[in-house]
């Protein structure tokens, strides 16, 4: 009898934190079986590395539109190309949302610049690592970022692929992620192209509907036989991206990587994300039976001691 | 403290009792440990470790508050391509998996009914209870805005991300532990009611502790799963990742309960009663063996998973050597040791193997999120005010940890009746 009652105590013990547990759990459950391929009428941006010349016009641009603080060296002056920080050529900052970097690449005639910022991914890294939902991929095609909300956790840069987000260290009370936004709330929401877009003298950007650019780009490369590289990076890099670059030099010379895989970054997470439901719903009843066999063994132990062999038999 | 026992001072609770010449101790006299204030700070100036705390803290508590008044960039390097520093990488990493003993031990003596293990279950709890508490105090330091940390629960919900599990797990399982825990505090406080309120529920505790601790665990590891191609494949590995950190923090847990008894025993004996100290070396030899087994589940799980990625290659590269490195010094030579220990019966070099582990434990994490992260960009050494301020949080934990066990009756049992 008495094992009976600690048997009930015992179930409504595990019921209990079983109930707790999925309730803590359902938002994950949904995650893992849900996938995202990107809005079908998303704009995006085409970048062709080839007509670039490295005037930084596009860094002014975004500079002004994004009211950014003043930079270290004014946007004319070229020796930029030059810094090197931990062996690597300048990246984005909490001063600057893009940056247009010198690449010398052997046998090529004259230096290849790329200009690089938050490529907007079909199904970003940072927005599925976000605890607190502070990023939103807008129908529009940007990937924008509400700092009303940021706890700061800095996860996002973690996961970003491209080393895009930089934060606000020198803020002490209000650090926040910065990163472009596609000038989403100025201009992308109305229709208009992003500030560097509009402001290239080069025309090195095609802003339009990504699924336009991505047959444009493709026109081009056969268009120009031998000119291009054959492959438009971000069409399918981690899932797609809303910006995306034609080169006529490989894409790893200037500064991409080319291993990053086409499987959106969430994807390399959902492994762990199927095993949340799991573990909840199967280790209260596992663990509920250890118990149970522990138990047992024990009051088998302690009915032996208890009766003696005439009683059993009785 | 010995001194004062060992001249017979008539400590609270020191002959495990709750009741002193037939008066019981009231709260100021058990705070104080039955000494006098002008006593206390005597055997407070004694201590040299004091000495060496207070320095500490006298060079690490400023910087820590510059880290809050000037902001994270004046702590650390503020670096972008390293988003995670020591505070993370030390604080939260580490600590965590050293604080599964919390849940190991539970299990043990709860779900399985090892009553053998009872004697040191409370000890585990709490270094669970304050590690995890201590890897939130690490987290706070971090995180850009510390006031904010209650968003994920309640103001902003993004539950698809791996963070959002990690921190209603730990925030859950920090209750589940100072649950547990409460009656201790009952019993050194004399609230009976709380005592009896919590054991009613102490099972269903228990198993939501396994839950908690299992996912939260494998959660931490998970994080990394959003770099592919940031972290070193070696360390990296998208389908068992999750596994590495929840098994490790197994073997990490009961070793780190070992290297904590142990000094326990070396520096608490005077707090410690015969129960503690005369089964130690009992359960020393049962951590060991559960530490052994889950060491060796880890071994085998990361053959696999190089097999599975095809990762071989990657051994004979510098990298792969400090990987071997790192598998050498953290995994197999702890197998040996233990093994040994446990074929010769030789507490002494179990207790050993265990500060191995730890520290082999402590490697792993660190190297997995800032050695082998960003591995073909490069390293980054940490800011000399990251380095003190990561001491003296530390510190203030172990200072901590101390206040404790001079106190509630964790090395020692508070009998009703002498």
């Amino acid at each position: 009898m008495k094992n009976l009652l600690d048997r009930r105590k015992f179930l409504k013990g595990g019921l209990a934190s079983g109930v707790l547990a999925s309730v803590l759990g359902t938002g994950k459950k949904a995650f893992a079986e849900h996938s995202f391929g990107g809005y079908p009428n998303s704009m995006g941006v085409l970048v062709d590395l080839s007509k670039c010349i490295g005037c930084r016009t596009c860094e002014a641009a975004c500079n002004k539109e994004q009211e950014m603080p003043a930079p270290d060296k004014p946007f004319d002056d070229m020796s930029v190309f030059d810094e090197i920080r931990h062996g690597q050529k300048r990246r984005t900052s909490e001063k600057t949302h893009t940056v247009v970097n010198r690449y010398d690449v052997p046998g090529h005639d004259g230096p290849v610049f790329r200009k690089f910022q938050c490529n907007h991914c079909n199904e970003p890294g940072c927005l599925s690592s976000c605890f607190v939902n502070a990023y939103t991929k807008t129908p529009e095609g940007a990937v924008v970022y509400n700092e009303k909300v940021c706890v700061g956790c800095r996860t996002c840069m973690i996961a970003c692929p491209f080393y895009v987000p930089a934060y606000k260290y020198s803020s002490p009370i209000n650090p926040v992620i910065t990163k472009c936004k596609m000038c989403y709330d100025t201009r992308l929401k109305n229709g208009r192209p992003p500030a560097c877009v509009e402001a290239c003298p080069q025309e090195v950007m095609t802003f339009g509907k990504r699924r336009d650019l991505i047959k444009l780009g493709h026109e081009r490369i056969q268009k120009n036989p031998g000119k291009y590289i054959d492959h438009i990076y971000g069409e399918k890099e981690v899932g797609g991206t809303a910006w995306m670059y034609l080169s006529s030099v490989p894409f790893a010379e200037v500064g991409f990587n080319t291993e990053l895989g086409d499987q959106p970054i969430v994807n390399y997470v959902k492994e762990f994300l199927t095993v949340v439901p799991m573990v909840l719903t199967i280790w209260p009843a596992l663990f509920t039976g250890f118990h149970l066999l522990a138990k047992r063994k024990e009051n088998q132990k302690e009915s032996q001691k208890a009766t003696t062999p005439s009683d059993r038999n009785a | 403290m010995k001194r004062f026992v060992a001249q017979g001072y008539d400590l609270p609770f020191i002959n495990n009792t709750a009741i002193s010449g037939g008066k019981k101790w009231t709260i100021k006299e058990k705070l104080l440990l039955g000494l006098t204030p002008s006593q206390y700070m005597d055997q407070f100036v004694r201590n040299p470790f004091n000495w060496l705390f207070t320095l500490i803290f006298m060079v690490g508590l400023p910087i820590l508050a510059g880290r809050f008044y000037y902001g994270l960039g004046w702590a650390t390097h503020g670096s972008y391509d390293y988003p995670w520093g020591l505070f993370l990488g030390w604080g939260l990493f580490v600590m965590v998996p050293l604080s599964a003993s919390g849940f190991m031990l539970g299990t043990t003596v709860e779900v399985f009914g090892r009553e053998d293990f009872k004697p040191i279950e409370r000890l585990a709890l709490l270094n669970g209870l304050l590690g995890y508490l201590f890897a939130v105090i690490f987290l706070q330091v971090d995180l850009g805005q510390p006031w904010r940390l209650i968003y994920p629960m309640f103001v902003s919900l993004g539950p698809a991300a791996v963070l959002f599990l990690v921190a209603w797990h730990v925030a859950t399982y920090l209750s589940v532990q100072v649950a547990e825990l409460l009656p201790a505090v009952a019993e050194w406080g004399n609230w009976p009611g709380m005592k009896k309120f919590v054991k009613s529920m102490i099972l269903g505790l228990t198993i939501s502790g396994i839950i908690l601790s299992t996912l939260h665990q494998g959660a931490l590891g998970a994080l990394f799963t959003y770099a592919p191609g940031k972290v070193h494949p070696l360390w990296y590995s998208s389908p068992f990742q999750w596994f590495y950190f929840f098994c490790s923090s197994i073997f990490a847990g009961l070793s780190m309960l070992i290297v904590v008894s142990t000094l326990c025993k070396r520096f608490l004996s005077w707090r410690c009663d015969r129960r503690f100290l005369d089964n130690l070396d009992h359960q020393t030899m049962g951590l060991a063996k559960g530490a052994v087994l889950s060491l060796i589940t880890y071994l085998v799980i990361k053959i696999i998973a190089i097999a599975h990625a095809e990762n071989w290659a990657y051994l004979v590269t510098g990298w792969g050597g400090y990987y071997l490195l790192e598998i050498c010094f953290g995994v197999l030579l702890p197998i040996v040791l233990y093994t040994k220990a446990l074929r010769n019966n030789r507490p002494g070099l179990a207790r050993f193997a265990a500060l191995v582990t730890v520290l082999g434990i402590a490697l792993n994490r660190i190297n997995t999120a800032l050695v082998a992260f960003n591995w073909n960009l490069y390293r980054e050494i940490p800011h000399w005010r990251e380095v003190i301020i990561s001491i003296t949080v530390y510190t203030l934990y172990i200072v901590t940890y101390r206040f404790i066990l001079y106190r509630l009756p964790i090395l020692y049992q508070i009998k009703a009746k002498p």
